[in-house]
C-alpha cells in the first residue's frame, strides 16, 4: 500500500504498524519522537498495534528543547 | 555544511527573541536542501516555548505539526529548529547538546547578550559533538 511519511510517498506493506515503519525508516532516537498520523498525535502506547492503512499520512517529530 | 537565511527572516527572529525576553524565544525553519550542498532556509517559524523561562525552552508539539504542514504544503522541509540566548553565548549549551536528537537538523541559536550585536550562529549535533555551520544572511 501506499502512504506519505515525512512528505514522501513510500509503498510499505499492508498493515504496517507504526513500531515497524520506525524501524523501516531508521527513525534515530525513536523514544523522542512523536508520531502523527493524519494530523492526528498517536499514543506510543498504541505504536506497536497501530496499523497504518492506505493512503495515511504520517508525521515523526523531534521532541526540541535546551537550555542556556 | 552551508546555510543560509534571508535577512528578513533573520530580523523577524531577532524581533521575536527580542520581543519575548528574558524568556528563550524558540521556533522552526523550513526550506530545501539544494543539489550544491547549501541549505537554505525559506521559511521561519515563531513557536512558543512552553517552558516560558530565561534557561530553557521546548517547543509545543502541537504547532510543530502546524508548521510541518505549513511547510509540506509550501513544498518545504523541516530543517531544524532555532532558539535565542537571551543572556549567553551564541553556542550550544550543554543542554542544547542533550536534547538535539536528530542529526539531520540545523540548529540555528541567537545570542542576545550583546544587544547592539546579536550573534546568530548554525549547529550540527551528532552523537554529542556540536560543530558551527557556515552561515549566510544574505
Amino acid at each position: 500500500m501506499r502512504i506519505t511519511v515525512s512528505g514522501e510517498n513510500k509503498e510499505v506493506k499492508d498493515g504496517i504498524t507504526i513500531s515497524e515503519l520506525i524501524e523501516q525508516e531508521n527513525v534515530e532516537t525513536p523514544e523522542y519522537v512523536s508520531v502523527s498520523v493524519n494530523e492526528e498525535f498517536e499514543q506510543r502506547a498504541n505504536f506497536d498495534t497501530k496499523q497504518l492503512k492506505e493512503g495515511d499520512v504520517v508525521e515523526f517529530l523531534y521532541f526540541m528543547g535546551g537550555g542556556r | 555544511m552551508k546555510v543560509t537565511i534571508k535577512k528578513e527572516d533573520y530580523e523577524k527572529i531577532l524581533g521575536h527573541a527580542r520581543k519575548e525576553r528574558p524568556d528563550e524565544a524558540c521556533g522552526l525553519i523550513g526550506g530545501i536542501d539544494r543539489d550544491d550542498g547549501v541549505r537554505e532556509i525559506k521559511k521561519v517559524y515563531l513557536l512558543t516555548n512552553m517552558d516560558h523561562t530565561s534557561e530553557h525552552f521546548s517547543l509545543d508539539p502541537a504547532e510543530q505539526l502546524k508548521a510541518v504542514k505549513d511547510m509540506r504544503s509550501e513544498g518545504l522541509k523541516p530543517l531544524g529548529n532555532w532558539h535565542s540566548h537571551p543572556e549567553s553565548p551564541s553556542r550550544s549549551s550543554k543542554e542544547d547538546i542533550r536534547l538535539a536528537f536528530d542529526s539531520r537538523a540545523s540548529y540555528l541559536i541567537l545570542s542576545l547578550m550583546d544587544d547592539d550585536n546579536p550573534v546568530l550562529n548554525s549547529f550540527h549535533v551528532e552523537n554529542g559533538i556540536s560543530s558551527k555551520e557556515e552561515l549566510e544572511i544574505v
